[in-house]
C-alpha cells in the first residue's frame, strides 16, 4: 500500500524528528534503581519479582505474606474441630469446601512469598519454630457449632475489612493472590452469617448459643486489626510503600459500623455497653478494648498456642514420609524414561 | 529439612476460544500431580476447561536488567497504532 503524506502524518513525522533517541534518554533518566522504584510507588504502579526493591521493603513483604499465609493454614484447625460433628451433610460440605479454601489460601500466599526469593519449606519451619506468627484470633477454641458460624460472619468477615485494600498492593503478586482469596472469602462470611441467623430462629437454646459465640468473638474480632494507629510500629513506612491502605482504626470502625445493624437484624446483641450510634460522626462510638488480651494472646498465653503449633508440627512431620516418598517415585519414573530411551 | 517439592508454574483456559493464561504455581514431585494440585487450587469453582504445568525452572525469561534495551524502543513508534492516524472528519470508519 502506498502511503500518501498527507496531513494525517504530518503530528507523527514531526515526533519522529523531535523526540531523536527516547530509548537511551529514557534509560538515562532510569539509571537510578531506587529512583524507579519510587516512581513506581508513587505513580501507584506495580514492583514485580524481578525489579529492584529496598531490603526493607523485601524483608515487609515476606513478612507480612509469610503471616497471613500461616494463619490461613492455621486457621483450618479452629473449624475443622467440627467437621464431623457439623449439624446436617449440607453444613458439612459446606466446612469441607471452606475449610479447604483455607489450605488454597496459604498456597497462594506462599506461593506469593516465594517470588520475594525465600522457599515454602523455610517459612514453615520458622512458623513450626515460633519464629514467625499468624493471626491470634485463632489461638481462641470452638467450644460450640455457633463458633463455626461465629467465625465466618465475623472473623472471616473482619479479615476481608483488611484483605480488600490489600488487593491494591503494591506488590503485583501479592495483590494478585489477594484478588483471588477475596473472591472466595465472601461465601466465607455468608455461610458463617446463615448459620448466626438459623440459630438466632431457632430455639431459645439455639438462640442462646449464638449469643454466646458472638460475646465470645466479638472482641477478639475487633482485635483481628491491630492494635490502634497511634501504638502501630509499622503503618508509616506500609502505607508509603502502598502496602497498607488504611490505618488499623480505620478498618475496625468500618468493620464494626458494618457489622453492628447485621446482628441487630437477627436480634443479637453486641457485647459492649458502650456502643452507640453517633450521629456527628455517622460512626458507631465502641467501649474500650483490652489490649492487655490481645499482646497476651500474641506473647503465646491463649488458650490454644501450644495446641494450634503442635498440630501443625504434627501433621508436618506424619506428613514427611509421603512426601519423601513422592519424590523418590518420581525420581525413579525420570530413570525409568531416560533409560528406555536411551534403549530405544 | 528441605523435602518440599519443586514448584511449577500452572496456566489455565477458562473456557473455550481464549487461551491459556498464568494462573500462579503449585509444588508437586511430578508433572501428575502437578496437574492434579493444580486442578484443586486454581479450579474449584468452574474457573477452567484446559490446564498447563510447566516446572518453574524450565520457564526462561527476558533478562530484567535489559528490559530498557528490549522493550523501550517500542516506546517511541506511536505509528504503530492506528490512533495515531487523525483522519479526515468526514471519514466515519478506517
Amino acid at each position: 500500500m502506498t502511503a500518501s503524506v498527507g496531513d494525517p502524518l504530518r503530528r507523527n513525522d514531526t515526533l519522529l524528528v523531535v523526540d531523536t533517541s527516547p530509548a537511551v534518554s529514557y534509560t538515562a533518566r532510569m539509571a537510578n534503581e531506587q529512583e524507579q522504584f519510587e516512581q513506581l510507588i508513587d505513580t501507584d504502579d506495580r514492583i514485580e519479582p524481578t525489579d529492584w526493591m529496598p531490603d526493607e521493603y523485601r524483608s515487609t513483604l515476606i513478612r507480612q505474606i509469610a503471616q497471613h499465609a500461616h494463619s490461613e493454614i492455621i486457621g483450618m484447625q479452629p473449624e475443622g474441630n467440627w467437621l464431623t460433628r457439623a449439624p446436617s451433610l449440607r453444613r458439612k460440605a459446606i466446612l469441607t469446601a471452606k475449610v479447604q479454601d483455607e489450605a488454597g489460601h496459604g498456597l497462594y500466599l506462599y506461593g506469593a512469598a516465594e517470588t520475594l526469593g525465600v522457599d515454602r519449606s523455610e517459612l514453615l519451619d520458622k512458623l513450626h519454630a515460633g519464629r514467625q506468627k499468624y493471626s491470634s484470633i485463632f489461638n481462641y477454641p470452638t467450644l460450640t457449632w455457633a463458633d463455626v458460624g461465629a467465625i465466618g460472619w465475623l472473623v472471616d468477615g473482619a479479615a476481608i475489612m483488611n484483605q480488600v485494600p490489600l488487593c491494591r498492593c503494591s506488590y503485583g503478586p501479592y495483590a494478585r493472590a489477594m484478588i483471588r482469596i477475596c473472591k472466595e472469602e465472601s461465601f466465607h462470611q455468608r455461610q458463617g452469617y446463615q448459620i448466626m441467623l438459623t440459630l438466632a430462629e431457632g430455639t431459645d437454646a439455639q438462640r442462646a448459643m449464638a449469643q454466646d459465640a458472638l460475646d465470645r468473638w466479638w472482641w477478639p474480632s475487633i482485635m483481628m486489626f491491630g492494635p490502634p494507629d497511634a501504638d502501630s510500629t509499622h503503618s508509616e513506612q506500609n502505607m508509603r510503600w502502598g502496602i497498607k491502605r488504611f490505618s488499623n482504626d480505620e478498618l475496625r470502625q468500618k468493620f464494626i459500623d458494618a457489622t453492628v445493624p447485621q446482628a441487630d437484624l437477627i436480634g443479637l446483641t453486641v457485647p459492649d455497653p458502650e456502643l452507640t450510634w453517633n450521629e456527628t460522626t455517622q460512626h458507631y462510638d465502641h467501649g474500650p478494648i483490652d489490649w492487655d488480651e490481645f499482646w497476651n494472646v500474641v506473647a503465646g498465653n491463649g488458650a490454644c498456642n501450644a495446641e494450634r503449633i503442635s498440630t501443625r508440627v504434627a501433621a508436618h512431620d506424619d506428613g514427611a514420609w509421603v512426601r519423601e516418598a513422592a519424590l523418590a517415585h518420581a525420581a525413579k519414573r525420570a530413570a525409568d524414561a531416560r533409560s528406555s530411551e536411551a534403549a530405544a | 529439612m528441605s523435602s518440599d517439592w519443586p514448584a511449577w508454574e500452572v496456566f489455565v483456559r477458562a473456557r473455550r476460544g481464549v487461551g491459556h493464561v498464568h494462573a500462579g504455581t503449585v509444588h508437586a514431585p511430578d508433572a501428575t500431580l502437578a496437574i492434579e494440585n493444580a486442578r484443586d487450587l486454581y479450579t474449584r469453582r468452574n474457573e477452567g476447561v484446559s490446564l498447563w504445568v510447566v516446572r518453574s525452572s524450565d520457564v526462561v525469561t527476558s533478562d530484567p536488567d535489559e528490559r530498557h534495551s528490549m522493550f523501550d524502543p517500542a516506546a517511541d513508534k506511536s505509528f504503530r497504532q492506528p490512533t495515531d492516524f487523525e483522519l479526515p472528519p468526514d471519514v466515519a470508519h478506517m
